[in-house]
């Protein structure tokens, strides 16, 4: 590279090299004090949210106190709010999302990880599983309302008219419900938890898996008896990381959970979330219902906070852990 | 498997047809059935992909015309009717959101990468950066809506901008530190030999650069900001109009976007909105997928070379 492209100004044909002048300096400390500040002001952002929403919920908080956190009731006309059935159905919808998006996400890391596929057909593989993480929420919830319920419906009454009287399948699907809800969910935490898994299993040192080997153990030996328990830490805090996705999850949940403002252990029963809630009924909340929604936003935030914040602290102590077995 | 005679005399007692592999021995069974149940289960995951692109295509590609592409939200029960206006006001609030948190992604990401890499700050800043990845977006909308929509007195593009631009950042910030960081060694240590200050060894070196690496993060910020929908109904809401009116360009006033567009049109009883919403649903993630796909691109030639 020329000194006349990198811009370091020549003098003398000899060298291009110079001290710095004077305005260098100055223009250098004025350059590093601005990225210190935008750095700062990434940590002051962070605060400003907290606050910022801390702020908007604080009539509520002043108004209702803990009762919300008690009641059950959802009515705007009697300016009743209750957040019980929507913190059950968030965590509820996010538990069925999620084990069923463990299963397959953790089949994929493995499946990824471990060599079972030919070069090229893995590359597809992770691919396609990166751009399902890509697809918008809301065409998902468009896609969940036309394809997932008239595709899950024959099952769910089947179900229902055999099993009912196991809780989770005692009513039945009559269009928006927890299931396509969850299904929808498992589709989108899938991606965070099959990537995660995957580094954490790929973290895993080549000795110990052909120790393994060596002693006589099947592939599936080694992985469920070495590898997964020694990449345990690296996959719970990515199942932590889905958990907390799926928890803030919005759109599609507000269009396919039914938005009912009820408790009930069945799969096929209508509910709402958090999220569900704000998003459907702040465009139209006035009063004191508007004021209710933000404290369910602070309610939101304070649940997603603590599990992203126990989720990338697992993650980081997994990769520390997994750096000293090298 | 045939031994030769010398090698099998020392192990006599060893039966090497129970070597063998086997299906019959359950040990060799439990994992050949495993095998097959993971490999199915990842085949499965790639349904839902094909299934919503195949969905996209049929129900959404028909409805794509020069009419739908350009004129306005049809009402309850007329015919035809697009989105033209819920596409530039996407495009409005994306570039918003893109030109607040590139500049600023980047300088955070130059202290992160190059400035100060070990200080207490930049720890603190990973951290906020990380927290702020699992931000849920409607609570990004919480924040503009308190943030801008109460201190302005209006739903407008901007505030729908300023909460994409808070989902976008940390995308941008921890892309670009990674990115930064892959510069060599030896090319900062050449400009620092040559008496180059820390900003000239940023601005003249390092960035050049990481260029790449940090358009790759770029495009995937953009495509998640724009297909964001919670965040726009606490800021922009929804319009029928155009931003352009009577010649005058207004943006503090709801402003339509193509993901408001697809959730409202989403539960309409017309098959001529529900029709519009998966055209809508095509072009954006037409655009998603596009952006996406850009960025991989780049950080493949990245790593080339």
């Amino acid at each position: 590279m020329s000194s006349a492209t990198l811009g370091f100004g020549s003098r003398s044909a000899e060298s291009i090299a110079q001290p710095p002048s004077t305005s260098d300096r100055v223009v250098d400390r004025l350059i590093r004090l601005l990225t210190l500040g935008v750095a700062w002001s990434i940590i002051g952002l962070g605060t400003y949210i907290v606050l910022q929403i801390a702020w908007v919920a604080r009539p509520a908080v002043a108004r209702f106190g803990a009762s919300l956190l008690v009641s059950r009731t959802w009515d705007s006309n009697r300016e009743l709010y209750g957040l019980v059935p929507a913190i059950w159905g968030t965590l509820y919808s996010s538990i069925v999302g999620l084990v069923i998006g463990t299963f397959f996400g953790l089949s994929i890391a493995i499946v990824l990880s471990q060599d079972f596929l030919p070069t090229s057909l893995e590359a597809i593989l992770k691919n396609v599983i990166e751009l399902l993480a890509a697809v918008p929420s809301v065409v998902y919830g468009l896609w969940g309302i036309f394809v997932v319920i008239p595709t899950i419906r024959p099952l769910a009454d089947w179900c229902n008219a055999h099993l009912s009287w196991i809780p989770i399948f005692g009513t039945p699907l009559r269009g928006p419900g927890m299931l396509p809800a969850a299904i929808v969910l498992a589709i989108m935490v899938l991606p965070t938890v099959s990537a995660l898994s995957r580094e954490a299993l790929m973290a895993v040192p080549s000795k110990i898996k052909e120790a393994a080997f060596g002693l006589g153990a099947t592939r599936w030996e080694t992985i469920l008896g070495v590898l997964v328990p020694t990449a345990l830490t690296g996959i719970v805090g990515s199942v932590m990381l889905g958990f907390g996705r799926a928890l803030g999850e919005t759109m599609a949940l507000a269009m396919l959970v039914g938005n009912a403002n009820s408790i009930s252990v069945s799969l096929f029963a209508p509910g709402t979330t958090l999220a569900a809630l704000l998003a459907l009924n702040f465009p139209e909340a006035n009063g004191s219902e508007s004021q209710a929604l933000m404290y369910a936003a602070l309610v939101l935030l304070a649940i997603t906070l603590a599990v992203n914040v126990v989720g990338t602290a697992i993650v980081n102590r997994a990769t520390r852990r997994l750096r000293g077995l090298k | 498997m045939s031994a030769p005679v010398e090698i099998t005399h020392a192990f006599e007692d060893v039966n090497l047809a129970k070597l063998e592999m086997s299906l019959r021995s359950p040990r060799t069974l439990a994992s050949a059935v495993l095998s097959a149940v993971a490999v199915t289960a990842s085949l499965v995951a790639c349904v839902p992909l094909v299934s919503v692109l195949a969905m996209l295509l049929y129900r959404g590609g028909s409805r794509i015309t020069w009419e739908a592409l350009t004129a306005l939200p049809p009402a309850a029960m007329a015919a035809g009717g697009g989105f033209g206006n819920a596409l530039v006001g996407t495009v409005t609030m994306v570039g918003i959101a893109t030109a607040i948190s590139v500049p600023a992604g980047i300088l955070a990401a130059s202290f992160l990468a190059l400035i100060g890499p070990e200080t207490r700050t930049a720890s603190a800043v990973r951290f906020a950066a990380k927290v702020l990845t699992g931000l849920p977006s409607v609570l990004a909308g919480v924040f503009a809506y308190g943030a801008v929509v109460l201190v302005t007195g209006s739903f407008s593009a901007p505030a729908g901008g300023v909460a994409l631009a808070v989902l976008m950042l940390p995308t941008v910030i921890l892309t670009a530190e990674e990115a930064i960081k892959m510069v060599p060694t030896r090319m900062k240590e050449a400009a620092i030999g040559m008496g180059a200050t820390q900003s000239q060894l940023l601005l003249r070196v390092v960035l050049p650069t990481a260029m790449p690496g940090i358009l790759t993060g770029v495009m995937l910020a953009i495509a998640r900001a724009a297909g964001e929908t919670a965040p726009l109904l606490f800021t922009a809401l929804f319009s029928s109009y155009w931003l352009l009116d009577l010649g005058r360009l207004n943006l503090m006033k709801p402003t339509a976007s193509l993901a408001v567009l697809i959730y409202n049109f989403s539960s309409a009883p017309y098959d001529n909105q529900v029709s519009l919403a998966w055209a809508a649903s095509l072009v954006l993630v037409v655009m998603v997928l596009g952006f996406n796909i850009a960025g991989q691109v780049l950080s493949r030639n990245r790593h080339r070379r």
